[in-house]
């Protein structure tokens, strides 16, 4: 296929969210300028850009005591999530009985537990916010690296039971592989979570650059345009931790075609 | 044998007993180990303690001091359990009713909120799933922005949209309902396409309408789909509700018992964990009750699946 | 033959049918040249081997699939008419019963779009589930019932609304050969009662033989008619039908104008080797 042929196929699939995007940015800009909108709460796209060039040494600042609040945590708890993930790799019981309680600790908030580890750690440190983190990234790796190790095909459990292989085989060579799409998906919830965590544990007390206080604290004062600057940062922050999350499955699984949402119908 | 349902992600199967007895003896270890290893870490590493008293007509004066000393399980970080637990029982004010009843009461609220932006999120969750099903265009415009909701960390603008709107809990049900739409959408994307391709040729057959595809084939086949990201729905909306409560100032709700416990720690920690163990109560128990919802409306309609 | 009426209405004709998929760089050739009538009551089998395209010409009758020449006529409309008529039923290989609905729902299934009153969705629903010999059962789901019972249903709700004509694609593929031999009995005293015309898609050379008054054999790539053998034997068909003479002879003819085919396909097609190995 020509370069052409397949830029203009693939133009199909990218161009109209672009055109969705800058059709909201414009008619944003151009309606509140028009409509003299006192965007007191939603300031127009370009006095947000202002704010951002004017307060970029607090918010880079901001953005990587933040972001490395969220990296750290995030290493930590996917880290160990898989490790306990492994350890029950040999033992069907505890990978059964592991899978309903994991799933339950995640739906208990646990940022609710941001101030006890403030307690724990004082203001001054960033562990109260790393320690968050960790714990919400924990469950959802440790849950879905046990499904991978366990949702295997059961024909395919028959044909390692046929060339005797032995368990550490089949963990190395079947199971692993094959829990390598669910530790990806887990990955990319965790890194969500990590940057939601971070910014949200700083809401209760953090040094004044954070993202987190620095958006409590300019909303308090009703300067908007910083708050909003300061928002657009946390949000760049997740998605490119996201893309990273997604490159990296890219390139460990590339057989892997992904067709979660957009199935064939 | 029969493929009219793509193979459907675990429907709650009511005659797993054996399993489940298991899951709940699991749970019940992993509360006790939890307990022990609380009251282990205060026993090696927390603050001295002693009984002076007489029982019977005996004197007892135990005492204990620990061996080591962490800040992380003083009296004060790590209360002991048993008070904890009674926290629930005594008043909160001096002369107020116990602190339990008004943790209810707070949670209750806060369940609301859950509740009105689960709902709103589910629909709007469901609709886009329709919407992008029957228009290609629609899909390929606006999927990556569903996506990208969800690397949007929503929390963080939390406090703009409470302060903005100004509207008290509604705002807070607003961002329980953004953390429900997302994962619905997705599955009712799934969900709404992963009916065999012959069955579709079967309504082409019958000259059905779209409608008739989309209430007789699509939507049936979408429930089960629903239903599983409904659970994760459920959890991320309570929590949802009471990070949105923090910055707004709503006193009727959890969030604020949080912030409220939180500045008066030290005159009372176990008030705080047991605000803690309350916002958990809330977040399983909606889950469970989807849950409940789920074996009602599938229990026989749908083949079960075994979770392995 | 006597059962059948030579003066009986042309149900199905297709003409210079052909039919390719894929673009320009991938084409592949499913069908070419069919030319096939079928007359009211007959029942008409299609086999030969993968991919000589009768799945496809059964979609093509039925408006699932267009053509890519030619045209087809069901009872004299062109095939989009006849499907929006609903003027034939269709089973497939799989069941595609909707696990959510009982027994007597799934046969109710076309009745409903078709704006079938409840009373008289109800009242068809019991005589097809009486027809099938399925009578108590019609409040189970289908995951609660054997392979054989679900294609049953498959047959009954295809039946529901009295279509003329019965397309089916290997509807007994999946089942043993015990239940399928059954499940072709059940299939004659079926069609005896309704009198239906059916199109009926077979790997299978005895169920071709047993079930249908005629046999259309057909060659793969590309996908053609190769023969057709008129089944003389006599109505109804039952167990005895197996093991007489003549059955015996015909599965025979059918299995050599099979084979034959296959021979012609197998030789390496000399003139087109040289023509792209050396371009």
């Amino acid at each position: 296929m020509t370069a052409a042929r397949s830029f203009a196929r693939r133009s199909s699939d990218w161009l109209p969210p672009v055109v969705v995007f800058v059709a909201v940015l414009v008619v944003w800009e151009v309606s509140f300028l028009a409509l003299q909108v006192k965007a007191f709460l939603i300031p127009r796209p370009t006095v947000i850009a202002g704010a951002l060039v004017d307060q970029w040494p607090i918010l880079s600042r901001g953005l990587r005591y933040t972001g490395s609040e969220a990296l750290f945590g995030l290493l930590t708890g996917v880290a160990l999530g898989t490790a306990a993930g492994l350890a029950t790799a040999r033992w069907p019981t505890a990978r059964q009985a592991l899978i309903p309680i994991g799933t339950g600790m995640s739906t208990i908030p646990i940022i609710a537990f941001a101030p006890i580890t403030l307690n724990w750690f004082g203001l001054e440190s960033p562990l109260p916010r790393i320690t968050i983190v960790a714990l919400m990234t924990f469950f959802p790796v440790m849950v879905n690296t046990i499904r991978g190790l366990t949702e295997v095909d059961p024909a395919a459990l028959e044909l390692m039971a046929s060339y005797a292989a032995p368990e550490g085989a089949v963990i190395r060579r079947l199971r692993i592989p094959n829990a390598l799409p669910y530790w990806f998906t887990a990955l990319r919830i965790a890194v969500t979570l990590s940057v939601i965590g971070a910014v949200v544990g700083e809401f209760f007390g953090g040094p004044q650059y954070s993202i987190g206080n620095y958006v409590t604290n300019m909303t308090g004062q009703f300067k908007y345009p910083n708050a909003w600057a300061a928002i657009i940062i946390a949000c760049a922050l997740g998605i490119s931790l996201y893309l990273v999350a997604v490159a990296a499955e890219r390139i460990v699984m590339p057989w892997h075609r992904r067709r979660e949402a957009l199935g064939q119908q | 044998m029969t493929a009219a349902v793509a193979t459907a992600p675990s429907i709650a199967n009511p005659t797993a007993a054996p399993g489940r007895r298991r899951v709940v003896m699991a749970w019940l270890v992993i509360v006790i180990g939890l307990v022990v290893v609380w009251e282990g870490a205060k026993w090696l590493f927390g603050d001295p303690w002693r009984i002076h008293t007489s029982l019977l007509g005996l004197p007892i004066d135990i005492e204990h001091i620990p061996p080591f000393k962490s800040r992380i399980a003083t009296d004060l970080s790590l209360p002991h359990v048993w008070k904890v637990v009674g926290a629930f029982i005594e008043p909160a004010q001096r002369n107020g009713p116990p602190l339990g009843l008004i943790l209810a009461g707070q949670a209750l609220f806060t369940f609301r909120e859950a509740l009105i932006g689960f709902v709103f999120g589910g629909l709007l969750g469901l609709l886009l799933g329709v919407g992008f099903v029957h228009s290609k265009l629609a899909e390929r415009a606006f999927v990556p922005y569903v996506v990208a909701s969800q690397t949007v960390p929503i929390l963080a603008i939390s406090p703009l949209i409470v302060v903005a709107t100004k509207a008290g809990w509604v705002s807070v049900a607003i961002i329980s309902a953004y953390l429900t739409f997302f994962p619905v959408t997705i599955a009712a994307l799934r969900g709404l396409r992963a009916a065999d391709p012959r069955a579709f040729e079967l309504m082409r057959s019958y000259a059905a309408t779209k409608r008739n595809v989309l209430w007789k084939l699509r939507l049936p086949t979408s429930v089960p789909y629903l239903f599983s990201s409904l659970r994760v729905a459920a959890a991320a909306s309570v929590i949802g509700a009471i990070i949105g409560e923090l910055p707004s100032g709503i006193p009727d709700g959890l969030g604020s018992a949080l912030l409220n416990y939180n500045q008066y720690y030290t005159s009372g920690p176990e008030r705080l964990w047991a605000t803690i163990v309350m916002c958990s109560i809330v977040g399983l128990g909606f889950v469970g009750l989807v849950r409940l919802g789920e074996v009602l409306l599938t229990r026989n309609r749908y083949r079960p699946q075994e979770s392995r | 033959m006597a059962d059948q009426d030579p003066a009986g209405a042309l149900v199905v004709e297709a003409t210079g049918v052909g039919k390719t998929f894929g673009d320009a760089e991938t084409s592949v050739t499913a069908l070419q040249d069919i030319d096939l009538s079928i007359r009211s009551g007959e029942f008409v089998s299609l086999i030969g081997p993968s991919g000589c395209g009768k799945s496809t010409l059964l979609r093509l009758i039925g408006d699932l699939t267009s053509p890519s020449g030619g045209s087809i006529k069901v009872n004299g409309k062109p095939a989009q008419r006849a499907r929006l008529d609903r003027d034939y039923g269709m089973v497939f290989q799989a069941p595609v019963l909707m696990d959510w609905r009982t027994v007597a729902k799934n046969i109710e299934l076309p009745l409903e779009i078709m704006g079938y009153a409840a009373a008289e969705r109800a009242k068809r629903s019991a005589e097809l589930t009486k027809l099938v010999e399925l009578e108590g059962f019609e409040g189970r789901h289908p995951w609660q019932l054997s392979g054989g019972m679900q294609q049953r249903v498959a047959i009954a709700r295809a039946l529901a609304f009295d279509p003329k004509l019965l397309l089916m694609d290997e509807p007994f593929g999946a089942l043993d050969e015990m239940t399928r031999e059954r499940m072709n009995l059940e299939l004659m005293r079926i069609w005896s009662r309704t009198k239906t015309t059916i199109v009926f898609v077979t790997h299978s050379i005895p169920e071709a033989v047993f079930l249908s008054t005629r046999v259309v054999v057909m060659s793969a790539r590309p996908g053609r008619i190769s023969k057709i053998v008129d089944i003389d034997l006599p109505q109804p068909r039952n167990v005895d039908t197996r093991e007489t003479e003549r059955y015996f002879e015909l599965v025979t003819e059918v299995r050599e104008a099979l084979r034959s085919r296959e021979r012609e396909a197998a030789a390496p097609d000399v003139d087109r080797i040289r023509a792209e190995g050396l371009a």
